[in-house]
């Protein structure tokens, strides 16, 4: 179980966290610009990255936040 | 055989007593088991798991494989507990294991059936057959056959404890090494000794947990442990938890966990009386007896000294080519053919350090060809290892294993040399398949006396070294866990809060029968004077379409939603338009995922140019929120809107049925009930009984309908007061049941029920909800994708039928045809004329309405007309009412 460090509480346990998937895809402004096929991209598609990623984390159990951070996808190591 | 010599653990003065298999022995404070068992000249203790084989006490730690007993009676017995590591107490009582009829007399044994149903990879070849042969034959003999310790059937009466730990250095291992570092370690803050045993004496300054084993290492040094708090007691003395399971953090972790002396392999090296050469000479240092008189010393006789000094006759032979004997062993042929009697055999292979904790959390190892074992390699960002566990181990080279039968490598699973050189031979050279084929160091002691050997001859057998192959995972736990300790005090009414309403006493006071709804208490139904389901939900059903009805809708999700741009922001999240709804004034909401398809419904309230409320279904008002401060916080930040749960603050009873108005016109004070006052979709302040109300005109049922929103505070006395208002009007409190064959007759949808992740909008019939004006929503894009506009997608529809028809029914369009176009979503009696009646999502179901469908369930089809989803009042006259 991995420590995770909220920016608003600290570090805490894994378990007071929720996983929000890759950060830094925000929701197009106007997703009426995009064709169906980059709509689409955007629903369903992640880059699934092995090594740094950027994701979001929530701090489910405790302030209720979101915030960013990276992660080493093979190590679970976060990067300061 | 006690000696005179020996024994630091025991205390010779006092003798208590415990029953093994019925037979009852003497023992001493400090014994285990294993070593009072050994005291009393018994070796045979167990049978093993797929041969039967008669097996002994091969070690005197927790590697042990063979010495697994069952202590303790009925509820509270423990199957599969390692002898070596049972303390002694007064009383105790312990039971082998698989052997049938008599430990003695073994039949699975004696008929040798066992060794022609499991061979290497027997799984994937003895079973060949029809599925007849397996369950008729294969399943109930291998059952009967193979096995540990039956479970305890009743739930376990004892208590277990759980607590969290924090510290600067934690220590595995209470060894030399382990005291050491923790001493060394004082100076950096907090440190706490983990020991397995018994003996460690307290250090200053240290927190030391004796009896206590790390079982798992994991991710940002969690170490978790469990303390067996009470187990060495007997049961009159036991006060507090049994066992108590340790969650540490450290900011460094220690490894002393010291390493384990290796089996040599043999042709019968199961028989008892074989056992490790180092357990050996720890029977006679810690608890003073000698495991045979006439002793034979392979692989090492370092210490053939001090066991000939205690009064042992010991023969010391380079190798061993067989052993020989039925309960014990009885003689050894050892390397040149000579023949020696013996009443034990000591081995020494080599030493494996015991490296568990290392590599659960990816360690790497190594293998030391000098010392033949796998050292941990050193990694600064990991755990330090030291002493033994780290490969400070004796340069001991082990003999050469020698083939024939009965040549054991993995004890507990009974895996034999002959089973590593078939699969070998089957081509299964790599560790991890090899593993799973035969099953070695698959069983409940990981083997830890059995990975060494099998990976040295796979390596053998490949004519490399053991390096080559490598080791597989290890994994937690180290040694096994009860499920107990594990869940401590999560279980029975502690596992997940319980959630009643302020109604609830009143509830259980009218013999409701209560349902779960997500961590919610409902009463699904009002049962009187012995009526069953069908009959009480058929009353609440004719009193609130005849009638007047009330129903505690405490459980709605609701969240307060305020702030200058509460209309934008519900305008993004709701697929419907909320900036021209009045204040006072109502709307039902449809809220969607971004991939178009409905995540909730429910009704929203303007209750002041900035503020909302906003309901959410009741399994789903967590998730609402959720998805709510997710969007405003990662997308919409700029949005000055705040959103706050209130679901517990507000209390809600549902007055429905024609007499509604009737009913509340008697408790209702500075309210105009009048419809033309008060329409449908409307909200109002008043009081009952003195305390303020909000009365919103909603319904759920297709009758006219109030709901009542009060203080949770005051829930009790307004539900009273509503209740002896409606006496004459003969008002009914109904349950969830009578709810949902109401909301069903008028295709009300039910999240989760009707939807699954698949059902957009139009799907459901509600793409008048879905605003055409609005920019963008939550969801917007979506509908427009060429998939969303398919005529064929799954649509409601309703269905009537001549009998009831399950939920989750396939339906067809003939009643033999197998292409499925749809399922069943929800079946009810008619609330009034009880004719059965159903919802279903088909494929281009609208197309169909006037045709007939199939529907199977049950090995049987039943014809079913489609109709209109909406059964009742379609015209909505009664609601409006
Ligand atoms: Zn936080």
């Amino acid at each position: 179980m991995l420590t995770i460090v909220c920016p608003h509480c600290g570090a805490r346990d894994q378990t007071e966290f929720r996983a929000g998937g890759e950060a830094d895809r925000p929701r197009p402004a106007d997703p009426f610009a995009l064709t169906d096929a980059e709509w689409a991209d955007f629903l369903f598609m992640r880059g699934n990255v092995m090594g740094l990623q950027r994701e979001l984390w929530v701090h489910a159990a405790g302030c209720g936040k979101w915030f960013s951070l990276t992660r080493d996808t093979r190590t679970h190591r976060f990067a300061p | 055989m006690r000696v005179a010599l020996g024994g630091t653990r025991i205390d010779r003065s006092r003798t208590i007593h415990f029953r093994f298999d019925g037979r009852t022995l003497a023992g001493h404070p400090g014994d285990t088991l294993a070593s009072a068992l050994l005291a009393n000249g018994i070796h045979l203790v167990g049978r093993s798991f797929k041969y039967h084989r008669p097996r002994g006490i091969l070690s005197a730690g927790a590697e042990e494989p063979n010495a697994l007993v069952t202590i303790g009676e009925g509820a509270f017995a423990e199957p599969n507990s390692r002898a070596t590591m049972v303390e002694l107490y007064d009383g105790l009582v312990a039971r082998s294991q698989n052997a049938w009829p008599s430990l003695g007399h073994d039949l699975g044994a004696v008929t040798g059936i066992a060794s022609r149903l499991f061979p290497a990879g027997f799984y994937y070849k003895t079973f060949l057959g029809s599925s007849r042969t397996w369950t008729g034959l294969y399943e109930p003999l291998i059952r009967r056959m193979a096995g540990l310790g039956p479970a305890p059937t009743a739930a376990d009466p004892d208590a277990y404890d759980k607590v969290h730990a924090h510290c600067e250095t934690l220590v595995v291992g209470g060894g030399a090494a382990g005291r050491a570092a923790a001493l060394e370690a004082l100076g950096q803050g907090r440190v706490i000794l983990i020991d397995e045993g018994v003996a460690t004496p307290p250090l200053d300054g240290v927190r030391l947990l004796n009896r206590t084993t790390a079982f798992g290492c994991y991710d940002d040094n969690l170490v978790m442990a469990v303390e067996r708090v009470n187990d060495h007691l007997p049961p009159g003395e036991r006060r507090g938890p049994r066992q108590r399971l340790w969650q540490i953090r450290a900011k460094r972790i220690v490894l002393a966990t010291g390493a384990h002396q290796q089996p040599l392999v043999f042709p019968n090296n199961d028989l008892p009386a074989i056992m490790i050469a180092s357990a050996g000479l720890t029977y006679l240092r810690d608890f003073g007896l000698l495991v045979g008189r006439r002793i034979v010393m392979v692989g090492s006789s370092d210490a053939a000294d001090e066991l000939r000094a205690a009064g042992a006759q010991v023969i010391e032979v380079a190798a061993i080519a067989a052993a020989h004997g039925r309960k014990r062993v009885a003689s050894v042929t050892d390397g040149q053919g000579t023949r020696h009697r013996c009443d034990a055999v000591l081995m020494a292979g080599g030493w494996q350090p015991a490296v568990h904790l290392h590599s659960q959390i990816g360690g790497r190892l190594s293998f030391d060809p000098a010392r033949h074992c796998f050292v941990p390699v050193v990694d600064p960002s990991r755990a330090r290892l030291i002493g033994a566990c780290a490969g400070d181990v004796p340069v001991d080279r082990p003999s050469a294993p020698v083939a024939g039968p009965n040549a054991f490598v993995d004890f507990q699973n009974d895996v034999t040399l002959a089973d590593i050189d078939l699969a070998t031979r089957e081509g299964f050279v790599s560790v991890e398949h090899l593993k799973r084929y035969t099953t070695t160091g698959m069983a409940t002691d990981q083997g830890k006396l059995s990975n060494l050997n099998a990976i040295t001859r796979l390596a053998h057998n490949l004519g490399g070294a053991p390096g080559s192959v490598g080791t597989t995972t290890f994994r937690p736990p180290y040694t096994p866990v009860t499920f107990g300790a594990l869940a401590a005090h999560d279980r029975d009414q502690f596992i997940d809060p319980t959630r009643t309403t302020p109604m609830h006493d009143w509830h259980v006071g009218q013999g409701a029968v209560f349902e779960d709804v997500g961590q919610w208490k409902r009463p699904r139904y009002f049962p009187r004077d012995g009526e069953d389901m069908r009959a009480a939900v058929r009353r609440e059903c004719r009193a609130v379409r005849r009638g007047v009805g009330v129903l505690d809708a405490s459980t709605l999700g609701k969240i307060d939603v305020r702030g200058p741009d509460a209309a934008s922001f519900l305008n993004l999240i709701y697929a419907n338009g909320w900036s021209k709804l009045p204040v006072g004034r109502c709307r039902y909401g449809v809220m969607l995922g971004e991939d178009g398809m409905v995540f909730d419904d429910g009704v929203s309230a303007r209750i002041a140019e900035h503020q909302f409320l906003t309901f959410t279904t009741t399994g789903n008002a967590a998730r609402v929120l959720d998805h709510m401060e997710d969007y405003h916080q990662t997308e919409w930040p700029h949005l000055k809107v705040w959103l706050n749960s209130v679901t517990e603050h507000w209390a809600a009873a549902v007055v429905t049925g024609p007499l509604a108005r009737d009913v509340l016109r008697e408790v209702v004070s500075d309210v105009d009930l009048s419809a033309a006052a008060f329409p449908h979709l409307s909200w109002r302040e008043g009081r009952i009984a003195g305390h303020k109300v909000r009365l919103y005109r909603i319904s759920f049922t297709g009758e006219l309908s109030f709901e009542v929103h009060c203080d949770s505070r005051f829930a009790r006395p307004i539900w009273e007061a509503l209740l002896a208002a409606g006496e004459r009007f003969g008002i009914t409190p109904y349950g969830t049941e009578a709810m949902h064959v109401l909301r069903a007759e008028k295709a009300y949808v039910i999240i989760g029920q009707e939807t699954d992740g698949t059902v957009a909008p139009d799907d459901l019939g509600l793409s008048w909800v879905v605003s055409k004006s609005k920019p963008d929503f939550i969801g917007k894009r979506s509908l427009a994708r060429p998939e969303l506009q398919r005529p064929d997608r799954k649509q409601l529809v309703g269905l009537t039928m001549d009998a009831f028809v399950d939920e989750g029914a396939q339906l067809t369009a003939g009643a033999a045809d197998t292409v499925m176009l749809g399922h069943v979503t929800s079946s009810y009696p008619g609330a009034v004329d009880e004719k059965p009646f159903a919802l279903a999502l088909v494929t281009g179901g609208r197309q169909r309405i006037g045709t007939s469908l199939y529907a199977h369930f049950g090995g049987r089809s039943l014809r079913c007309n489609v109709t209109d989803p909406v059964f009742y009042d379609p015209e909505g006259v009664r609601l409006h009412g």
